[in-house]
């Protein structure tokens, strides 16, 4: 992967070389014309295509940013309603996630994400302690998203 | 309406957006009971405050004086980065330093609890 990301930023600096044109424009499609020639050679490599991990992690972005306004409407909502009619409480969840990135990556996400804040990690049990803005009405969805993002998670680093 | 006043348009509106809410959740920290819920409004609403408004930065000189300004698109990357870094690290050094969350339900008391025990025998 690490080879694939190496080789095809030296044919981008190749083309610029070539055109003796230094700008991002010329760098730009020197990496995508690299992208296209390891993509056809793919079969000779190890690894597996590295674009596959960067279409996931476009579609890690795409899925955050919908979570994103989805959350600060529900944030929103709950502030500008004359009474507050919330639950707070703190609940308790399982994850998948297993080194210090994968953790770290989905803490930062459900912190976020719709009306929770991760508030501490016990890696060795694999559990995560969200605190929720509105338990009883948020948890399964809460859960939800955390499922989601674990899956896209899991196809980028691993 | 030509190209340039839709442009100005667009980034008006997104700013407006921004303004309106990085105002509201700047509200929710007045209104809501205490430090956890509090970090909620400062984590989530004021990051897409401040990524519209960035956003509408970035497309005004993109379109309107035809610069890429990619400290723009730093400055929204830094702040996803570090708005729940801060919003985590508040609410845990709250917890530990006894502050109990409004509500019913907290599962984390007790196991905390047990992993301090834990950690007593282990030193013993």
């Amino acid at each position: 992967m690490t080879l694939q990301i190496l080789l095809n930023l030296l044919i981008a600096a190749m083309w610029m070389m070539l055109h003796d044109t230094w700008n991002m424009l010329t760098f730009a499609i020197g990496f995508v014309l690299g992208a296209i020639i390891l993509f056809g050679m793919r079969r000779f490599f190890p690894a597996p295509f590295y674009g596959r991990k960067f279409w996931f992690l476009l579609k890690l972005g795409w899925l955050f940013s919908i979570e994103l306004l989805v959350s600060s409407i529900v944030a929103i909502e709950q502030i500008i309603r004359p009474r507050l009619n919330i639950q707070p409480g703190v609940f308790r969840m399982q994850t998948r996630m297993k080194t210090e990135w994968e953790l770290s990556l989905l803490a930062n996400l459900m912190t976020l994400t719709p009306g929770s804040v991760v508030m501490e990690i016990a890696p060795e049990d694999g559990l995560m302690y969200v605190h929720a803005m509105d338990v009883p009405r948020m948890k399964k969805g809460i859960i939800r998203t955390k499922d989601k993002f674990e899956d896209v998670i899991i196809e980028v680093m691993r | 309406m030509t190209g340039r006043e839709t442009i100005e348009s667009i980034v008006v509106v997104m700013v407006l957006i921004g303004t309106v809410l990085s105002l509201l959740s700047s509200l929710g920290f007045l209104r809501f009971p205490d430090v956890y819920t509090r970090s909620h409004a400062a984590t989530k609403s004021i990051t897409l405050g401040i990524l519209f408004i960035l956003l509408a930065t970035f497309l005004y000189f993109l379109f309107v004086h035809d610069q890429v300004s990619v400290r723009l698109l730093l400055g929204i990357i830094f702040v996803f980065l570090t708005a729940p870094v801060t919003g985590h690290l508040i609410a845990r050094s709250a917890y530990r330093y006894g502050v109990k969350p409004s509500g019913a339900q907290d599962e984390l008391a007790a196991d905390l609890e047990k992993a301090k025990k834990r950690a007593s025998a282990l030193d013993k």
